[in-house]
Formats: structure tokens, sequence, C-alpha cells
């Protein structure tokens, strides 16, 4: 341990920590913009120097040491920091207003603390026809005049998710976050898993904001509007309002929703207990019947499927042909649900709440998405849109009542529920896989070993009536690799394959961390979401999803069985091994 | 990329392959043989050599000296050096942008020009300097630019 003083108080630190959490330790905040709990420090921006024996040190990058004096408040020190502040505002847009992370800005805090004087430098900005928007995605919108180059983004999508979309691209002044050779994002190999848009501090990098497309479907009153919310957005959306990570505020969100003028109220859950239903199906399938075609890897993630039709096209074939909750949801609500109101899926609108930017894109990503010409989601928002919408509807959030989902598509099971975080949806297949080998119910239903958030690659060898089923989960897409190189040598090899089903998310955490939830995650955050996800499920009546009613109900009334004709019309989707990068010239 | 592009690519992979620190070497061959750093080259590069494209152009537009795009058939250089600065290199830089409507390092678009500012040519006397594809003309002025373009210009029929 080492021994140094932080504004007069003695603290003690382990070796190795950096001088900007050592101060926390002394209950000190030294404000940073470059700096995330997720990052490594790079020394970007300035604005934690402190005084260290005198000298001033940037204390992000300087590690502590015996005996050190640290100031960190005094005059010099603030002057320092208010200038930086006044040099990045000089080439900033003054539009604080209508930004999209008005109120929720890094550096507008900033901005606010250090009580800048009026235009202390004269301003710069470029012009938006110099530094147009990029929103090619439809899901991440990139402002490059809003950028403060602190290298979060760049950071994230290199060494968390090992995309390599964004680049930083020159240097000084004239730096730029963009995807190698200035290409759009949409022609980069960006994934649209949105973490970029999750730790930028100011407005630079955001989703589309879509949340004007669904106030005008709800005023058209030829439409009928009908909502699902996704798993990892009823432990998230809270925080907006008070709450703790982790609460849950399903019951304030179905009633928030209803009162915005939603017909039905649905959850992504109950989809959540279909997609079990059909991909564990399929496992057992392959388990029993096509061991080739092992492993089976999941495929509910949008932001992996791209990837994987980017990156890993030759694991296609081991791909889940389930699609996702989201997109289940909207299949079966434009024909079975639509059917039963007597309503024309023409004049239906479904919205999907999200913790993810990448499900925007997948509801165009393949003609699967459609059916009869007719695209089965027409909204798909982030929890963070959402969040504005209930604030611009001028309802008292927290004094809302508990309501309860619209039947036939809103009650789940626990299983649906934990598909919101890194190794639930294993946890939920496993659990329905075990009754559809055995024919009984599975006495162990939590499997720590691979819903732990500690490790990003994790392993596990279960035994079902005498079948070893290996087992691995892998979240944050760099930790994909090691798991899929195992089953690649193993292949080549004409060995068998090391593992059986592999779970994939591409955000660290899984969906808890997505690139749409409510901003400021860290490990701890993402662990009391998912710990608000396992209460939701171990208070669920019934947690596996064979045994949910309305499931039941809609495979006797609707798709008959799991693979069937119509689920497999309804349900499947199929992938394209497509380029990392678009581009025409040279 | 064609057979014979792939074959010069292959050789820089070759010899860089496995190297620490061997990127930056590469991507001066790379351009060596090209001219410039072409993007199909490039990718096929990083793709052997385990560099993702992001950390290739990050490198690329880090160094002025890369050039990412194919440099035009006549290389303007023009020199901004000392004395050439003096003498009023700015004021002819500024006519030929004009004159050929893109900034110095670029192209223009029909492929023919390529401007480039270089620091001093030698010829100090003759300041302000400019070059095109190794005849020297001195003594520049910007209402000297027009006519010395129409020159290359005459020779594509242009």
């Amino acid at each position: 341990m080492i021994t140094l003083t932080i504004d007069g108080i003695e603290v003690k630190v382990p070796e190795g920590t950096s001088v900007l959490d050592a101060c926390r330790e002394a209950q000190v905040i030294v404000p940073t913009l470059c700096k995330h709990p997720d990052l490594e420090a790079t020394a970007a921006c300035g604005i934690c120097i402190v005084k260290i024996n005198g000298r001033m040190l940037r204390s992000c990058c300087t590690p502590v040491a015996e005996g050190m004096q640290v100031i960190t408040r005094d005059p010099d020190i603030m002057k320092a920091r208010k200038t930086i502040v006044e040099l990045i505002l000089s080439r900033h847009p003054n539009d604080c207003l209508s930004c999209l992370k008005n109120g929720n800005c890094e550096l507008q805090d900033l901005a606010r603390e250090f009580s800048l004087d009026k235009d202390t430098f004269n301003n710069i900005t470029p012009s938006e026809k110099e530094m147009p928007i990029d929103d090619s995605t439809g899901c991440i919108q990139i402002d490059p005049r809003k950028c403060v180059q602190c290298g979060r983004c760049v950071q994230v999508c290199q060494n968390v998710q090992n995309v390599y979309a964004l680049s930083s691209l020159k240097r000084g002044i004239n730096t730029r976050m963009a995807p190698a050779g200035d290409l759009p994002l949409d022609d980069s190999p960006c994934i649209k898993c949105g973490q970029c848009s999750a730790h930028c501090p100011t407005g630079a990098i955001t989703e589309v904001d879509e949340t004007g497309k669904v106030w005008d479907y709800l005023q058209d009153t030829t439409k009928t509007c009908v909502v699902q919310i996704a798993p990892a957005v009823r432990v998230a959306l809270g925080e907006a309002f008070g709450y703790k990570s982790g609460d849950l505020v399903t019951g304030k969100i179905y009633a928030a929703l209803r009162r915005m003028g939603f017909k039905a109220v649905f959850d992504t859950n109950f989809a959540a207990d279909l997609t079990i239903m059909e991909e564990g199906s399929e496992f057992v399938r392959r388990f029993t019947k096509e061991p080739e075609r092992l492993p089976l890897i999941t495929s509910c993630c949008p932001a992996w499927v791209d990837y994987l039709e980017k990156v890993d096209h030759d694991m296609i074939d081991h791909f889940s042909t389930a699609k996702s909750p989201q997109a289940m949801l909207g299949a079966v609500a434009k024909t079975y649900y639509a059917e039963k109101i007597g309503v024309d899926p023409k004049d239906m609108i479904v919205v999907s709440i999200m913790p993810c930017t990448a499900k925007k894109w997948e509801i165009k990503r393949s003609k699967e998405m459609f059916h009869d010409g007719i695209q089965n989601i027409d909204v798909s928002l982030t929890t963070r849109e959402l969040v504005r919408m209930i604030k611009q509807m001028g309802v008292d959030f927290n004094a809302l009542p508990d309501e309860e989902a619209d039947s036939p598509l809103g009650a789940y099971s626990g299983a649906g529920t934990i598909f919101g975080f890194s190794g639930g949806v294993m946890e939920a297949a496993l659990r329905t896989a075990h009754y559809l080998i055995t024919g009984k119910e599975a006495e162990n239903l939590e499997f720590d070993q691979i819903t732990n958030l500690n490790e990003g690659a994790k392993e596990m060898t279960l035994n079902i009536a005498g079948n070893e089923i290996h087992i691995a989960v892998a979240h944050g897409i760099k930790n994909v690799s090691s798991v899929l190189e195992k089953v690649r040598r193993a292949k080549a090899n004409g060995e068998k394959t090391p593992y059986d089903f592999i779970e994939v998310m591409a955000c660290p955490g899984g969906c808890v961390g997505g690139g749409g939830q409510p901003l400021g995650v860290t490990d701890a955050v993402r662990k009391a979401r998912q710990a608000g996800l396992k209460n939701d499920d171990r208070k669920s009546k019934v947690r596996c999803s064979h045994q949910n009613p309305d499931i039941q109900k809609l495979y006797k009334e609707f798709l008959g069985e799991p693979l069937s004709e119509k689920a497999e019309e309804l349900l499947h989707t199929h992938y394209t091994a497509r380029p990392l990068y678009n581009k025409e010239d040279k | 990329m064609n057979e014979e592009n792939k074959e010069k690519v292959d050789a820089i992979i070759r010899k860089w392959n496995g190297k620490r620190g061997a990127l930056i070497m590469a991507l001066h061959e790379l351009q060596g043989a090209f001219g410039y750093v072409p993007w199909d080259e490039a990718l096929y590069l990083g793709q052997s050599l385990g560099v993702p494209m992001a950390k290739i152009y990050e490198c690329l537009t880090f160094y002025n000296y890369f050039k990412v795009k194919a440099p035009g058939k006549y290389v303007i250089s023009i020199c901004d050096g000392t004395a050439c600065h003096i003498k009023g290199s700015t004021g002819v830089l500024e006519e030929l942008e004009k004159e050929l409507g893109v900034p110095a390092g670029t192209t223009t678009d029909d492929g023919l020009f390529y401007i480039q500012v270089v620091r001093c040519l030698g010829c100090c006397g003759l300041a302000p300097v400019m070059v095109i594809n190794g005849v020297t003309y001195g003594k520049m002025t910007p209402d000297k630019v027009k006519s010395v373009i129409n020159e290359w210009r005459a020779k594509e029929g242009k």
C-alpha cells in the first residue's frame, strides 16, 4: 500500500493506482473529460491536472508514489482547467438548447462548474457544411463539430469491441474520429452497437433520434399503435427519474406507454420466451440429430449478427436462424395479433423500446423482417429516446401506478427477462433444453458460472441426463475471437467441437450495458441492472419459457409447434457474408 | 487489385510479416511502389500483417508524407521555404489553388495536377520557385500562374 496526502487528507491505496482514482479515496472529485471508468487513461483532455509536489501533472495517468503531496484545487489549477474548457468551447457549437445531450453532457457540466466568462476566445467552430453530420447508419449519429477529441469512442470501438470502425484521423486541431478513408459510418466495419454513443461525453455521438416519428404515428387516428419493451429497459430507465440502477420500473413503463396512446403494451420478454422455444428446439435438434452442425451460436444480438456477417462469416452455418425477440414480436403482432383484433397489418404500427442502437438496423436487415411487403417493426427506439418521450409527455413518472402488460403478447417467464444480461439467454435456453431432452423440468435453474460479469469469456459443462453439453458465453466483441478460434482449430483438425452452444452479446455485460441505455454506465451499474433482472426472474411464478401459458396458447392457436413450417416462415431468418468495407473506387 | 499489384504487395508483406513496428516501414514501401497508398492494397497488406484499416489510416493521416490518393500526372512543387516565402510564394500558391480549384495536398478532379508545398528546392536565387515534373519556374508571380498551367494543359490537348 502507498500512503499519500491529498488536499491534506492522508490516504492509503494499492501500488499502481492513479492519482485520479486515489482522490476518490479522499472523497475528492477531480473533473475529467476523457477518462472513463471503462477505459484506459490517455491524458487527452488535461482537465484532471493537479499539483503533485508542486508540479502540475495530469492525475489520470500519474501513478501514486509514497509520500506524494497532492493539491487538487488552487487558483493556478482552476485557471488552467478553465482555460482548457474555454479552448474546447471556442471550437464547439453554441447550440446546447437544441442538442440531444442538453442536460446530460459532461462538457456542459464542466462549463457550469467553471462559471466561464463569455467568449474569452473567438469561436472558430467550422460550419456544418465543412463538417457534416454522419447519420448514414440510421442508428448512430456523429456530429464532428461537437467532438472534444477525448478519444473515448475510438478506444471503446477498437479496444473493447474489436470493431475498428472508428479511428483517430489526422492530428492536432484537425483530429477527427471517423472511419478509415473518411467513409460514411455505414460503409465501415461499424456494427451499430452504440458503445461510442454510450461513452461520448458530449453530443458528438448520439443515437439517431426517432421520437418525432413515434409521436406522429400516435397522432394518426388511422393507425393502431402497439409497443414492446425489451428486458434490459426495465432496470435502467428508472435511472433518469431518480431510481437506482437495477430498480424495476416495468409497471410504470407500461403505464406511461399506455398514456402515450399505445393501444396495446406488449413485452419483448414474451417474445424472448418464443425465441427460446425456437432456438432451444433448434439446439436440441442439432445436439441429438446433427452433431456435425454444432456449435449453435445465438443470434439475438443484432450488433453481433452484423459483426459475424462481416468478420466471422465462416460461422454462418452455426448461427441460430431463430429471429431475435424484437423481430419475433413484430412478426406475431402483425399476423396473429392483427388477425385476432381484426386490424389490417398495414394499419398497425409496432414500436419497440430497446437498450440498443443496432436494433434500429435489425428491423430492416433482411427480407425476413418484412411480411407480405410490410415491415414488421416500424420504429425501434432506445431507452434514452423513451426517457425523452416520457419527459415530453408531461406525466409524473414516479407517481404512475404499476400496470400490467396486455394480452396476448405481454406475459413472460423469468427466462424471458434474463435475456437482458450476458449468460441469460444461455441460462434460459438450458432451462428449456433440459425439458426438451429429458421430458422433465430442470431442478437447477441458475448458472452463476456463465452469468457472472467479471469475465469476458466464460465456459461451463453441463450434464443433462448423461449428455455433456459444453457451453461458452462471451460479451464484448473482443472476447468472442478466443472462443471462435478454438472452434475453428477443432474443425480444421477434424476434431469434435469444443463447444456445443455459444452465446454472444456485443456489449459488455450484455443488453444491460447496451449502447442505447442511459448514460454513465460502469461495471457497478451493469451489475446492479443485472441484479434487477435476476430479481425479476426469481419473483416470477413461471421461470421457464415453455411453461409460459401464453406461449403455449400461441403455438396451439397459431404456430403449431416449434420449427413448424409456419414458425420457420415467421420466426426464422438467414445470414449473408458481407464485406468489411463498402468502397467503390480506390 | 490485379495480379501484378498483388505480387508487389506480397513482396512487402514477406519482408515485414512478423516484425515488430513494421507497419510504417511497410507503408513507406507501399507508397514507394505505387506513388501513393492505394486502398485495396493497404487493406490487403493490413489483413496480412494483422493491422486493421483504422490503424493504417491513423498512421497515414498523421504523417504529411503519406498520400492516400493517386497524385496527379503533373506534380507541382511550390516552395514555401524562407526565401520563397519572403519573395511572395503565398500569393503564387493562392493563385495556383484558385486556378486549379483544389487546395494544396490534393489532386485536381481530372487527375492531372497535384499541388504540394515543399520547403526549399535549393535554388533560392530564383525565389519564389515552382517545379512541375522536373521543369523549374523561377521568379514566379501570381499573374504568371495561368500561362504556366496552360502550357501543361496544352500537352493534354486541353
